[in-house]
């Protein structure tokens, strides 16, 4: 099934090429696209649509990229090694490759390469995704709300993100179901999709007791309404209430599929419940849990209420005092994706430190680094670097942090995470060290296609200044004339980077 | 000659905002509904008198690759700390009999990083629920005395934190309203906010109005709710700069008044005042006027101004910068960028703006200094905020100057921080790699020339837990 759909894309991938590529007389499709780069701009003549779209998702040549340090996050690091990417997979990795003349080459001598990063907690690309009204809002779903237009996902595809977990918010204890995409910026948002398996939002702590919606109060407003649950004691039971009720939802089903088999003809089908259906997938270990939480004792709460509903907790997310519970959470088997180094911006996160990463690792805990900003998403690598000096992960620990693991950890590392043949060419060249804070990224591939490329953004830069020119001289754009500033406020770096609570979109909202 | 006197100063700052009833009852339900569960956690085994004061004492680090940032590196190199100030850098330099000797061999030796952009001290935890730990900002617009020398809690969790990274001075400053006080340059060292303190009153701070109102205080809030034509926000940004003109001319005044008494016995004595006497030495242009702005307009408008008040302004934000890198060049005004990091503002400017931004300001030969504006938590990221500068453009070593030689000199206190130079304070770090790098461990500490445990909450809690099984 997923093959099929793979193959239909490729064939209204290559149809488009070509259809592209004869109406702006692009280079041949076999032998790469070009263009990728900034945000595609209009073509200097003839007409845009279908044909600019085309060219801007181009088709996935093969490419050899030859002479780089490879840091592999699998198998350490090769020097001056080589990396052959055919049909968007990596075919070979090794010392003087060879390929035929249709491959593109690309020199990589003094650069580095690595797998593309996965940022395991990300709302960009998201429009409104905290579906804070209820307390257990397992029916909807992020892959609803993506907006595949978010320039914050070609800014990550600059800092070399190629797959990020589009996570729901944290306003209420079980929240919506998140979504693994690509980073294909350009494509419609359905192709960013790849089968990655099915998981769900849960939270804990603050930003649960906080949305009950009492701390936004307007004078001289009628009062929102309170929402159950406001302690972490009602968190619990909300927990408690909902699995509870999964579970009896379950045995219904059992039932009745036990006696259609026993061939009872008059069975009756229980009432379908869209919240519950995901949870009973949880029940079932078909559906991974991401659980924001902050402070020790209630990720122990959440671990003990998974291991008596018989089911295992994937990944605590933020986890900032996974270090004080490392043993417990290793022997649930329990993976934590973590801030590298953000503390003490709520009461919850003042215990926060920076050698949690290592502690969880040492303590053999599966830990990832992840960015839950639009912002952080954009310097993962640097992130990870820093577990270098906090706790003293070795090179390669410190990069599986934001590649491998974090693959693993979302059930996608057979198809990415790692430099290995068969992965997807999922990519990035660096002109430095990737753990250096000189370096930046000259490339990123996804599945063997160049999805931002340096060089390429800078040479479209004067094109898109004429084109802004344009723009702003055509009559709908003028500025009223008493002298409205132009652009948006500053946008504010700093809160969204810690929090997702009220997450309302990509943009760093607080 | 006529000058305000204490009490219309008060008056005015209070009649400035007609909603300021309406936003001091929202901020008292606000702070009621907080709740307030700060339990510090401080006292342990490893936070003994050193952990507070350092160890002072004669120190020499030989053998060692020393940055001076002042003139070119040394190889080899030996620095010789004494009496809290740098004695001695250089090859071949003799090391006192009594010192404690560090072998440098793989260490390189930088001073400390100055971080001007914060609010160290004034605040704990920034969001949810930790009121009773926020002194940043004061209540009204025009408060150019409220100083955070008198607020910066000296056993805050930040100041460890950071300074085991390499950042030893920070500048910080109370925010909100317009004028919204005074800044401490300080040391992070000490038991007491003058132990730490290198200059109680560095700097004012100001939150020049922007176009287009939404400027200082509340205002970002309620011009949300009340969306002023364009005209009114010109009008409100007009009357809110005659507000900081009208204060700053009575000020000048005062001293003038003063001066002409003090000079002539029969003059009548002006009556003290306390908030006008403050900001003396601010519109005399010996001590630097802080200007809190992003917009390219905005920084043109804040220059101008403080030439016609006759400022010695410095840019604090700064993200247009890069946009009027010759104005600032041209009019010899410094400039503090905050959002290296910070996500461009329009969705079709350039991924790597902000980046860029530094490099930009040092081709065009603009002083500036590079700080994290973060109020605390993330100060100790400062390296990596100038390293993503180096990344986009900006000569290393000029990356390293803007976080060590130019903030001192920025702030005035080029003569006492800011580089390895004989009679400077010595703070001083020593790393076993490039201090930019995040990889790097800082492995000796030294402010104020005495020896810091590499010791912060942060650790403390790591070796309370990292074995337990």
């Amino acid at each position: 099934m997923r093959k099929m759909f793979a193959l239909l894309v490729a064939l209204t991938t290559l149809a488009a090429s070509l259809a592209g590529a004869s109406a702006q007389t692009q280079p041949q499709p076999r032998r790469g696209n070009q263009r990728r780069g900034a945000p595609p701009t209009k073509p200097e003549s003839g007409t845009p649509s279908a044909a600019d779209s085309a060219s801007a998702a181009g088709a996935a040549g093969d490419v050899l990229i030859r002479n780089a340090t490879i840091l592999t996050a699998s198998h350490g690091t090769l020097a001056g090694s080589d990396i052959l990417i055919r049909r968007g997979k990596i075919a070979a990795v090794g010392a003087s490759l060879r390929a035929g003349s249709d491959v593109r080459v690309i020199d990589a001598t003094g650069k580095y390469v690595t797998p593309g990063i996965i940022d395991c907690h990300s709302h960009s690309a998201l429009d409104a995704i905290n579906e804070g009204t209820l307390s257990v809002t397992s029916m909807v779903r992020t892959r609803d709300a993506l907006n595949p237009n978010d320039i914050n996902v070609y800014r990550a595809l600059a800092g070399g993100v190629t797959a990020q977990n589009s996570l729901h918010g944290s306003a209420n204890t079980i929240g919506g179901q998140n979504v693994v995409m690509k980073m294909k910026y350009g494509r419609p948002a359905a192709e960013w999709l790849f089968g990655a398996p099915p998981g769900i939002k849960f939270a804990l702590g603050e930003n649960v007791k906080r949305s009950n919606n009492q701390n936004f109060i307007i004078v001289g407003q009628p009062q929102p309404p309170r929402r159950y649950p406001t302690t972490r004691m009602g968190q619990e039971e909300v927990l408690r209430d909902a699995f509870t009720r999964a579970r009896n939802y379950k045995r219904d089903w059992d039932e009745y599929r036990a006696a259609q088999t026993r061939g009872e003809r008059n069975a009756v089908p229980p009432r379908r419940d869209l919240q519950l259906e995901p949870l009973v997938e949880v029940l079932e270990g078909k559906r991974f849990v991401h659980a924001h939480s902050y402070r020790g004792d209630e990720i122990l709460m959440l671990l003990n209420v998974a291991e008596e509903f018989g089911f295992r907790v994937k990944t605590l997310q933020h986890v900032l005092e996974g270090y004080k519970v490392a043993p417990e959470i290793a022997r649930h088997g329990a993976g934590a994706s973590s801030f590298a180094d953000s503390w003490a911006y709520k009461l919850e996160a003042y215990d926060s430190i920076p050698y949690s990463s290592a502690i969880m690792t040492r303590a053999g805990v599966l830990v990832s680094i992840n960015s839950d900003s639009s912002e952080r998403a954009r310097r993962l690598n640097i992130d990870a670097a820093k577990m270098m000096k906090y706790g003293g992960l070795t090179e390669q620990e410190a990069l599986r942090l934001v590649t491998l693991n974090p693959a693993i950890q979302l059930g996608i590392d057979a198809r990415t995470g790692s430099i290995d043949v068969g992965k997807d060419a999922d990519i990035v060249i660096w002109n430095g060290h990737p753990f250096s804070v000189y370096s930046r990224v000259d490339q990123t591939y996804i599945e063997g296609e160049l999805f931002f490329d340096r060089e390429q953004d800078i040479k479209n830069r004067a094109a898109l200044q004429r084109e802004r020119e344009e723009l702003e001289k055509a009559e709908p754009n003028q500025a009223p004339s008493a002298g409205t500033p132009a652009g948006a406020p500053r946008p504010n770096r700093r809160p969204g980077g810690h929090d997702d609570e009220d997450t309302d979109g990509g943009h760093d909202n607080r | 000659m006529k000058h305000s006197t204490h009490a219309t100063v008060f008056a005015r700052a209070l009649s400035l905002s007609r909603d300021f009833a309406a936003r001091a009852a929202l901020l008292s339900i606000v702070a009621a509904l907080s709740v307030v569960a700060a339990s510090a956690q401080q006292a342990s085994s490893n936070m003994g008198p050193a952990f507070m004061s350092g160890t002072p004492g004669t120190y020499a680090i030989r053998g060692a690759h020393i940055y001076p940032v002042s003139g070119p590196d040394i190889e080899n190199g030996t620095i010789v700390i004494a009496n809290g100030k740098i004695a001695a850098v250089g090859v071949g330099v003799s090391v006192p009999s009594g010192a404690r000797v560090i072998e440098g061999r793989g260490l390189s030796v930088y001073p400390g990083m100055i971080d001007l952009g914060t609010s160290m001290g004034l605040i704990e935890i920034t969001e949810q629920g930790a009121t009773g730990w926020v002194d940043t900002q004061e209540v009204g617009e025009l408060n150019p005395n409220a100083r955070a020398f008198y607020g910066i809690n000296p056993h805050s969790a930040h100041v460890a934190v950071t300074r085991v990274n390499g950042v030893t001075t920070v500048l910080s400053s109370p925010q909100g309203g317009l004028v919204s006080g005074q800044s401490a340059l300080v040391n992070l060292l000490g038991a007491t906010a003058p132990e730490m303190a290198v200059e109680r009153a560095a700097a004012l701070v100001v939150n020049y109005p922007r176009s287009g109102g939404g400027g200082g205080g509340f205002g970002g809030f309620f011009a949300v709710q009340q969306q002023p034509g364009a005209a009114d926000a010109a009008t409100q940004r007009e009357r809110q700069v005659e507000q900081i003109r009208k204060l700053l001319r009575d000020a000048e005044a005062y001293g003038r008044a003063w001066d002409a008494a003090n000079a002539d016995a029969k003059l009548p004595r002006p009556d003290r005042d306390v908030v006008l006497e403050s900001l003396v030495p601010y519109v005399r242009g010996q001590r630097p006027v802080v200007f809190r702005v992003d917009r390219e307009a905005d920084i043109r408008a804040a220059v101008r101004f403080a030439e016609e008040m006759k400022l010695k302004p410095v840019i604090l934000g700064a993200n247009d910068a890069w946009k009027v890198a010759s104005f600032l060049k041209e009019h010899n005004v410094p400039v503090v960028i905050t959002g290296v990091l910070d996500l461009p503002n329009r969705e079709d400017d350039a991924y790597d703006l902000m980046y860029e931004n530094a490099s930009k300001l040092q081709a065009a030969g603009v002083q500036f200094a590079i700080s994290t504006g973060d109020t605390a938590a993330n100060v100790r990221d400062l390296p990596y905020h100038a390293g993503m500068a180096a990344a986009f453009g900006l000569p290393r070593d000029a990356a390293l100057r803007a976080v060590t030689l130019n903030p001192a000199q920025i702030v005035g206190a080029g003569a006492q921080l800011g580089s390895l130079e004989v009679g400077k304070i010595a703070n001083v770090v020593a790393a076993d790699g490039d201090l930019l790098e995040a990889r790097t461990n800082i492995r000796h500490l030294f402010i104020n020339g005495r020896e810091v445990p590499l010791v912060s909450k942060h650790t403390e809690l790591y070796n309370q837990f990292k074995d337990r099984k």
